[in-house]
């Protein structure tokens, strides 16, 4: 019965549907894909201009916007997040408190009106560019963040190589090390080596090659800033937002992570005659992280989701570009909508199945 | 019996105290305030480090909030050049009078004047009810239930939308506006999603392919999306689906994008709660007779919602917050009434943007706050049947 009524249901939308966009004489399918969009993206990764560019590219450079301030906001919401989730568990009632009172606050105030704050109230309230905040050879004013760009020499690319050399070194001496481990006993300066080859070799070989590397500093004009590398505000405020704000989640679930963690486990690690360093790296946190990890990633995903808030302080994502100023201009509401929908379900299935398969890594064996 | 000469040496050189002695204080350096500073803020070199630090961070935030919020705020005028440094030549923090002025525009929006009153009973109205459900040892709670989902539904609707045969003129829902929507919104949202959730994650666990097949798809398809992809799809692509003689307004799209929204979240909610309930209960009550309708009525859904009550209230949370999102898709809720007063060339200063936010913060966090306390206070009292 449920399924007639839901096939019922469909067809009435359908042929609903159907009148309407006849009546309001819209076409219908994914022929708009391939017509010139002709209209202005404010930051674009890859080549894009409003003259001959397709509404398909300018799906392409939402897309890459939202990942890229997805990606950037969840480095930095990790970060914060951690530091403020470990902060109350301080001994230190000070900073404990601190943490508390953040958590509470920004965790119990809209996203939307957050964003709004740090654009309208914050941001756009900075001097303009004559007067802008200086620091680092960065500026700082109402039209973004304008910080020196690093320009790559020619001889770089042997600095980059030998990073990627010291990165595969390092994880051949892991294996060595850990096999030896595990054979003989004896340990291996693992971080020290890890840390000279990583970041020693390219190192030495970046100051032996005569640092080829140079930074492009903005230069203040009258009325622009030319050079460097430019953050629009839209960007840092959706950035910061983001950040912020799914910071107080994670905190929480760090939190619930290292509490779940038994006392037993860190006094059963001191009574081996384990200091508390190697007891909190080889027994409390692997422990904290099975249980971390899961609602982390739906912390994650909540932000790449969040993201699509872009649309009130006018950063070009995803929605921003595709659900607003395409569809407006097509008046496709079916296929845009649907397109958009399908890549946040599709973001958002992806990372599950990968949730899972690690999930089920991790699982407790029990008998 | 007589003792040897030994022995008794030994006995009289043997010391027993026969008083206890007084109780001494414990050492000034372990107790009492200055114990307590030295276990909690100065314990370690890096704990008196960090709190050095936080104390100067604080020293350095706090003076200016104060600053901002009370003494270098205005507290009467009547335009913007009130709250302007040029014009009164001090440092300006909060621009008050802005936020008196536009007070009753953020809790009614353009609602008529002389119509204001039913927007109020209708607060009222709310009130009694959400005090009624939420207070567990109210009395007739079961008749609250029904006050609350039913009575109160049908009388806000025709005391805010009007009924001219009993002489409540109609307003449009393009005149609500402020707190009202939010609130609105919000209770649609909260009273909707709860009934559709728990059919949702009945459905989810039923033996019915179809059923299953459904509200599997529908709630891995909604919680997969953002919200604002939903609340554009009801109000661009709602429209579409239905004859043009009945399409909704603007008002309705944005409620049932809400709804639909909140109830998946819901119905995972549930469906949580729903698995921690023992096989046993299914069992026995299938054995005592009971069909499917009874055994979930009766035996299963009071034992399942009563657990999940602190995660149903923390889902209300994340909904009321969520609300502010119908502010895009163009409803005037309280966080637009605000964007569209600060810019108001009337009161259009540096600090109007600020201390509209500010309002605005203080509504939410008092009402999330709240929320989040009684689920707490919730958690306690279920976790008291359980606790040894």
């Amino acid at each position: 019965m449920l399924c007639v009524l839901v096939v019922l249901v469909v067809y009435a939308a359908a042929s609903n549907a159907v009148d309407n966009l006849k009546r309001a004489n819209v076409a219908s399918g994914f022929g708009f894909w391939d017509q010139a969009a002709g209209f202005d993206i404010s930051q674009t990764l890859i080549e894009y201009s409003a003259s001959i560019s397709t509404y398909g590219t300018a799906f392409w450079v939402g897309l890459l916007n939202t990942l890229l301030v997805g990606a950037m906001g969840i480095v930095i919401a990790t970060i914060l997040g951690f530091t403020v989730g470990i902060s109350r568990l301080s001994k230190n009632w000070l900073l404990a408190k601190v943490a508390t009172g953040y958590v509470e606050t920004i965790r119990n105030i809209p996203l939307l009106l957050q964003l709004l704050f740090w654009y309208n109230a914050v941001l756009k309230a900075l001097p303009d560019i004559r007067d802008s905040h200086r620091f680092f050879g960065s500026y700082l004013n109402n039209r973004g963040l304008f910080v020196p760009e690093p320009l790559r020499d020619p001889g770089f690319g042997w600095v980059e190589i030998a990073i990627l050399i010291g990165i595969a070194g390092a994880s051949a001496f892991y294996y060595w090390a850990r096999k030896r481990q595990m054979a003989t006993g004896q340990q291996a300066p693992i971080a020290l080596v890890t840390l000279g080859l990583v970041v020693g070799l390219p190192f030495v070989l970046f100051l032996l090659l005569g640092m080829p590397l140079h930074f492009d500093a903005p230069q203040v004009g009258r009325f622009n800033i030319t050079g460097g590398l430019a953050l629009q505000p839209e960007f840092v405020a959706l950035l910061l937002g983001l950040s912020v704000y799914t910071a107080a989640f994670i905190a929480e679930v760090v939190r619930a992570g290292i509490l779940a963690v038994s006392h037993g486990q860190t006094e059963a690690s001191y009574s081996l005659g384990m200091k508390s360093g190697p007891t909190l790296r080889l027994i409390v946190v692997p422990q904290a992280m099975r249980v971390i990890v899961p609602p982390l990633t739906s912390q994650y995903l909540n932000l790449i989701k969040n993201s699509s808030l872009a649309v009130a302080v006018g950063y070009p994502d995803l929605v921003q570009v595709f659900t607003g100023t395409v569809l407006n201009q097509t008046g496709q509401a079916v296929e845009v909508v649907a397109i958009t929908m399908l890549v946040y379900l599709f973001i958002s299935l992806f990372t599950s199945l990968l949730m899972n398969i690690y999930n089920s890594r991790v699982k407790l064996v029990e008998r | 019996m007589t003792m040897s000469e030994g022995e008794l040496a030994i006995a009289e050189a043997r010391f027993v105290r026969k008083q206890t002695l007084e109780q001494q204080p414990p050492p000034a350096s372990m107790a009492g305030p200055i114990g307590w500073v030295r276990e909690n803020l100065f314990s370690s070199p890096f704990n008196i480090v960090l709190t050095i630090l936080i104390v100067l961070l604080a020293l350095w935030v706090i003076p200016d909030l104060l600053r901002f919020v009370f003494f270098d705020a205005v507290w009467t005028g009547t335009d913007r050049n009130a709250c302007l440094e040029s014009v009164q030549n001090r440092p300006i923090g909060a621009c008050w009078p802005f936020v008196w002025e536009r007070l009753p525009y953020f809790i009614y929006g353009s609602y008529p004047i002389p119509e204001r009153w039913r927007v109020d009973v209708f607060f009222v109205l709310l009130a009694v009810g959400v005090t009624w459900l939420l207070w567990l040892n109210a009395p007739r709670r079961s008749l609250g239930v029904f006050y609350s989902f039913v009575v109160l539904p049908i009388l806000s609707y025709i005391l805010l939308s009007g009924m001219p045969s009993i002489g409540l003129p109609v307003v449009d829902t393009v005149l609500w506006g402020g707190v009202l929507v939010t609130i609105v919104v919000a209770s649609v949202g909260i009273a909707c999603s709860l009934p559709i959730g728990i059919l949702l994650a009945l459905g989810r666990r039923s033996d019915m392919p179809t059923v299953k097949l459904f509200s599997v798809l529908f709630i891995e398809f909604v919680r997969g999306v953002p919200l604002i992809t939903v609340l554009f799809m009801a109000s661009v692509m709602l429209p579409l689906f239905v004859p043009e003689e009945l399409s909704p307004n603007k008002l309705l799209r944005a409620l049932i994008g809400i709804a639909l929204f909140a109830s998946a979240y819901m119905a995972e909610v549930v469906r949580a709660g729903l698995a921690a309930i023992p096989k046993g209960q299914f069992e026995g009550a299938m054995a005592v007779g009971l069909g499917y309708w009874q055994m979930m009525r009766l035996i299963v859904l009071p034992q399942a919602l009563k657990i999940t009550i602190p995660n149903i209230v923390n889902t209300f949370i994340g909904m009321f917050k969520d609300t502010s999102l119908v502010f895009i898709v163009g409803i005037f809720d309280l966080l637009r009434t605000i964007e569209v007063s600060r810019i108001d060339p009337k009161w259009a200063t540096p600090v109007t943007s600020t201390t509209g936010y500010l309002v605005a913060a203080i509504f939410y966090l008092v009402f999330c706050y709240g929320m989040s306390r009684y689920a707490r206070m919730t958690e306690a009292r279920l976790s008291k049947a359980t606790r040894r």
